[in-house]
């Protein structure tokens, strides 16, 4: 083996045929982002499952740390009124 | 299976009053069936025994080409040759998306190529058979992959996160090709006295290697205890070779094709099929590198890695090029 520098990650994001947005599907290694888009076609679109690709370099990506869960997404449990259900509609009035 | 005999490197199983409060919260999670994903706190010993178990899984993907690659140009017909193309194409995809994962965990896709390549790392035992005839291709698609597929569903529902999606998408591909090798086994049963024969010395060959494939009973091993509470290794070894018997025997019959085991027997009183024993003997010696095509598939992995190596330079090369037009018009 040679002791060149790994390629960076690219992670994959795909568009399936019914108008969703992209979706992640996975990540691979290549040298560039055009042999990225290429790499995915091979490694992820081989079964029609999709038509647009997005690549980024998986070390572009900011996420939020596990360990963030609870300030993050805590304060939207209390909050039952965002729901439709929360309300109670009479039953006369059918579907609303 | 694909990953034989992975050891955990734990001695003996904890209670929940050994473990830390940590690895106690870690493994209430998995009780509840909830994904651990990459960057979340894991014991050190589940890391090392995913990163094992993932990456032989991967190799056994990518060496699982070449007894299959060895019949593409001699494929009886045009459609039989896209197909199996379209197959190896897969299993070099399955192990792509198996790397995927094993890296979420922090080891590096080049320290994994290195272990394959230097032959540190262990793929699974079938893959060190010869494919003598068309009718092994068969016989592949058929046992092979059913056996593969027998472990695969149910890690599916494995407790780490891009394992799991990695085996759903594995699994939905992995139907096709067993579907193909029994559709080609058919072909040949119902073909010729010659072609039945031909299909027939192929399932007397891979039939007991496809058993092996399991790996040893592991009803007293403690790396399997292990991994089955991490949710890692869903079912044991016995009872998934139990399911692929009785799956299997049925198919054999239908096309006509004797399982090469005079002791198999339907067993009434248990609802399945009683089966001879195995030569776990072989098993252990192909494991050691001694089976018949262990040097030869290390040697093709080797060359084909090395004889790609201008491939990647250009890649480079041409990359390092745009980059730096993309700067001086920046400029």
């Amino acid at each position: 083996m040679t002791d060149k520098k790994e390629w960076p990650l690219w992670e994959v994001f795909i568009r399936s045929q019914h108008g969703l947005a992209h979706r992640h599907v996975g990540s691979l290694h290549a040298p560039d982002a055009e042999m990225a888009i290429m790499n995915a076609r091979d490694v992820y679109t081989r079964r029609n499952e999709g038509v647009s690709i997005w690549v980024v370099k998986a070390s572009d990506i900011a996420a939020s740390s596990p360990g963030d869960k609870g300030p993050l997404f805590d304060p939207a449990n209390s909050k039952v009124y965002r729901h439709p259900t929360f309300y109670e509609i009479p039953e006369e009035l059918g579907h609303m | 299976m694909y990953a034989q005999m992975v050891k955990t490197g734990v001695e003996h199983i904890r209670s929940k009053d050994e473990m830390s409060p940590e690895e106690r919260a870690f493994q209430d999670r998995i009780d509840a069936d909830i994904k651990i994903e990459p960057k979340e706190w894991m014991p050190e010993a589940y890391r090392k025994t995913l990163i094992r178990q993932i990456s032989q899984h991967a190799h056994s993907e990518i060496i699982g080409m070449q007894p299959e690659g060895n019949w593409i140009t001699r494929a009886p017909t045009l459609e039989r040759k896209a197909i199996l193309l379209a197959k190896v194409q897969d299993e070099a995809g399955h192990g792509l998306y198996l790397y995927c994962a094993a890296e979420t965990l922090g080891v590096s896709r080049d320290e994994l190529l290195e272990q394959l390549n230097s032959g540190k790392a262990k793929y699974s035992s079938i893959f060190n058979y010869p494919t003598l005839t068309w009718a092994d291709i068969g016989a592949i698609g058929w046992l092979v992959d059913g056996a593969a597929i027998m472990n695969q569903v149910p890690l599916q529902r494995c407790s780490y996160g891009p394992y799991s999606r990695a085996m759903i998408r594995i699994c939905k591909e992995e139907s096709f090709h067993q579907r193909q090798g029994y559709d080609a086994m058919t072909k040949l049963a119902r073909g010729t006295p010659e072609q039945k024969q031909m299909a027939q010395d192929a399932l007397n060959r891979w039939w007991w290697p496809s058993l092996m494939m399991f790996g040893p009973s592991d009803a007293d091993s403690v790396h399997s205890a292990q991994s089955m509470r991490w949710k890692i290794k869903i079912n044991s070894n016995d009872e998934l070779r139990q399911k692929f018997v009785d799956q299997t025997v049925p198919q054999a019959e239908y096309l006509g094709l004797t399982v090469p085991d005079p002791d198999l027997k339907w067993n009434a009183e248990r609802g399945h099929y009683d089966f001879g024993a195995i030569d776990w003997d072989e098993f252990y010696q192909v494991i050691a590198g001694n089976g018949p095509c262990n040097r030869q598939r290390l040697r093709t992995r080797v060359k084909a890695y090395e004889e790609g190596q201008w491939v990647r330079d250009a890649a480079d090369a041409y990359a390092a090029k745009k980059a730096a037009r993309a700067q001086v018009k920046a400029a």
